[in-house]
């Protein structure tokens, strides 16, 4: 193998320094040309992407913030109103009702998932099952499954005259179960999330196991460890990492939950309001109220709620390593 | 092209586009282009509803991107209309077809300067549907007035617990604002940039009080409105009947199996006894935007839609929705069907009788879908126990008054 392989190389690198002789013969320049083409390099390679990322994510954050400095109304037109709308989004009960919720909605749900994630990625990475490839494309299918659909099945599973857990409760004579009545909805919400990501933070566990060392394994049977303990006392404390990013990842997500409340909400009327999330409120203030102004507001408050919940979590994380 | 000389231009093909999502639309705009050769017209279905009216509202803001037609709601009619967008088409001679239409639905898209927004396309008269073999079960009378309603509901509910008179359709905000129009009830009123607002008047009041003694006496239902379950449960006789629009009667021929030939029209039940007030709930129109490169052909496209004999009798018998030109209501041959689903019964005559009924003094908000939505979210938060309808009328009114100030109305 490694002859083989050698060949090739030595040739590319011998056709290299042909070409480069070949046309050195004002040398001085030639090197500074070099010099200046490999400073330009990574920018030229870099360019395609710095110019999408600031026309898609730069350029759009600029003009919300921009539109979130003013007011534009029915009558009367735009005027520059500074930071009045964040003044606004700050004493706004329906933005903070939405923020409840989710950190309500993200300490059901977040947990749950991960911890479903941990087992199921740990089974996987012990051998212990068979078909494993089966099991990890099966666990991670219903990621690959757009949210509409998934809101769309999980509403027709959860309906209480036609879903069929309600079905089999009533056969069983429990009678019906309305997942999405008044406590029930935000459980009943936060396990189509359970369902949707579980796999995904699943496969990343999964990833990190496998690049835990093998031969840790070998070392800790010999001074003794069952297997659980392996999993338990050397590959968990050495994918936390992995597990801090994963919880931040989630936290982004809970704080921006959108699709779900808002396909329920023809299901769920009476629980879900146009405000039930931050995103959602949004949404129906651009769209609905023609408040486009403050809707940027809004997302940018929704932003720094965000930054802040993830950065308290890191620093919680940091302190918990610390100790 | 600015070079060539007017008459070569007038020759260029104009081109329309026309946004709608009325299904088969096509076949109307294709009598349109043979009609007018020299127009080609584009349809493109941008969503039905709420998505199309955010497309439309995206494409104002953006400057660019709105066609030169649209369909338009009644209850839309005076959102678009604020954000000055609509073409005047009186003065392409679109007032000469006024007279065709039923009164209040001209009054509707057309105000007293004289000015023309819009030409209306359907409408949905109010009537009730009911359950035959339910009412006669249960020995129900055919509610005349809303009084006799609740009383037979009342009745219902205890004859045969687990019925329902019907769902309170408090989901929808158009069945709200339809229900209340036929009741009195008048919001809003626009002069220039005043604003009166009256949401939570003696009249919403006691129609709120009306409809909370019902939910509370478990008479009628409180589930949302055009879920699977909810034209289940039309259709497994849960609810014994639906106060509707003239636009129902085909839509439950479509979606019911079951009940099949049991349903009955009957009038709106009427608030005094013998009264002949009733409301309308949906209908649409078509609206030409002040974007359009071709005003004079957007009028001619919107006046022959609507008013054109053999497109607008098309729109009845192709499409099933229900007419607003006189001519139209008043034909005996088409109102006279008589469907199976309904025993044979000719439902539209009933529905001709309302549209004739229709109070036309009610005005929509200039920001209606901002108001249908308060009333949604907050009819719902008191069907979920969070106090009593009069009460959420309360908070609506709250709500839109700041609105309405915030938005620079001076609210009367």
């Amino acid at each position: 193998m490694p002859t083989t392989r050698a060949s090739p190389s030595s040739e590319l690198g011998a056709g290299g320094r042909a070409a480069t002789a070949a046309p050195a013969r004002p040398a001085a320049r030639a090197h500074r040309r070099i010099l200046v083409g490999r400073k330009l390099a990574p920018y030229v390679f870099l360019a395609p992407f710095l110019l999408l990322f600031a026309g898609f994510l730069i350029a759009p954050l600029l003009y919300a913030f921009q539109m979130s400095l003013f007011r534009e109304t029915l009558v009367g037109g735009a005027r520059f109103v500074g930071l009045d709308n964040y003044v606004r989004a700050i004493h706004d009960g329906s933005f903070w009702d939405g923020v409840g919720r989710l950190l309500q909605f993200g300490l059901m749900q977040i947990p749950v998932m991960l911890g479903l994630a941990l087992v199921f990625a740990l089974i996987l990475d012990s051998g212990l099952v068979l078909a494993r490839g089966f099991f990890r494309v099966a666990f991670f299918i219903p990621y690959a499954v757009p949210g509409v659909i998934a809101a769309l099945l999980w509403g027709y599973l959860y309906g209480p005259a036609f879903g069929p857990f309600s079905q089999m409760s009533e056969a069983m004579g429990f009678g019906r179960i309305d997942f999405l009545s008044g406590g029930g909805l935000l459980p009943s919400l936060a396990n189509i999330a359970v369902w949707e990501y579980m796999g995904y933070n699943m496969i990343i566990y999964y990833a990190a196991l496998q690049s835990v060392p093998r031969d840790l394994e070998e070392a800790s049977a010999i001074d003794g460890a069952t297997p659980l303990q392996h999993s338990l006392r050397i590959k968990l404390p050495l994918i936390v990492p992995t597990i801090i990013v994963t919880v931040i990842f989630s936290i982004i997500g809970t704080l921006q939950l959108f699709t779900e409340p808002y396909l329920m909400r023809n299901l769920a009327p009476s629980q879900i309001n146009s405000h039930y999330t931050p995103n959602y409120y949004a949404y129906t203030l651009a769209f609905t109220s023609q408040q486009y102004n403050y809707s940027a507001a809004i997302s940018f408050a929704l932003g720094a709620v965000v930054a802040v919940a993830s950065y308290g979590f890191m620093l919680l994380a940091n302190r918990g390593g610390r100790r | 092209m600015a070079g060539l000389p007017a008459v070569a231009r007038a020759q260029d093909k104009v081109e329309l586009l026309f946004w709608a999502w009325t299904p088969d639309t096509q076949t109307q705009v294709d009598l349109f282009q043979k009609k007018y050769p020299g127009i080609s017209v584009k349809l493109e279905n941008v969503g039905q509803g709420p998505p199309h009216y955010v497309k439309l509202r995206n494409a104002i803001k953006a400057g660019s991107g709105l066609p030169d037609v649209a369909q338009m709601e009644f209850n839309s009619i005076a959102s678009f209309k604020q954000l000055g967008v609509l073409a005047d088409l009186a003065p392409y001679g679109v007032g000469d077809v006024g007279p065709k239409f039923i009164d209040w639905t001209w009054k509707s898209v057309t105000d007293n300067s004289g000015k023309i927004y819009a030409v209306p396309w359907d409408s949905g008269p109010m009537g009730l549907l009911y359950r035959a073999d339910v009412f006669d079960k249960n020995g129900l009378s055919v509610p005349e007035t809303w009084d006799d309603y609740a009383e037979q509901a009342i009745k219902l509910k205890d004859k045969a617990p687990g019925t329902f008179m019907c769902d309170f359709g408090a989901s929808d905000a158009g069945w709200v604002c339809a229900v209340l129009w036929q009741a009195g009830w008048r919001p809003f009123h626009l002069d220039g940039t005043n604003l009166k607002i009256a949401i939570n008047d003696d009249i919403a009041k006691k129609w709120a009080t009306y409809w909370q003694k019902l939910i509370d006496a478990k008479a009628i239902d409180v589930k949302p409105m055009w879920t699977t379950e909810w034209f289940a449960g039309l259709d497994a006789g849960t609810y014994a009947s639906w106060v509707t629009a003239a636009w129902a009667p085909v839509l439950m021929q479509q979606s019911m199996k079951k009940s099949f030939g049991q349903w009955r029209a009957a009038p709106m039940p009427q608030w005094e006894k013998g009264g002949k007030i009733t409301s309308n709930w949906g209908g649409s129109t078509f609206a030409a935007f002040t974007a359009s490169k071709h005003p004079k052909e957007a009028a001619l496209f919107c006046q022959f839609m609507g008013a054109d004999p053999e497109a607008s009798k098309l729109w009845n018998t192709k499409q099933f929705l229900f007419p607003v030109l006189k001519d139209l209501i008043d034909d005996k041959e088409l109102m006279g069907h008589g469907y199976d689903f309904y025993g044979g019964q000719k439902v539209n005559e009933i529905f001709a009788i309302s549209e004739n009924q229709v109070d036309p003094s009610f005005e929509f908000a200039p920001f209606q879908d901002y108001v249908n939505q308060q009333l949604q979210d907050e009819m719902a938060s008191a069907i979920a126990g969070n106090g009593t309808l009069a009460q959420a009328f309360d908070r609506v009114q709250d709500t839109v008054v700041s609105y309405a100030n915030d938005q620079g109305f001076t609210v009367l």
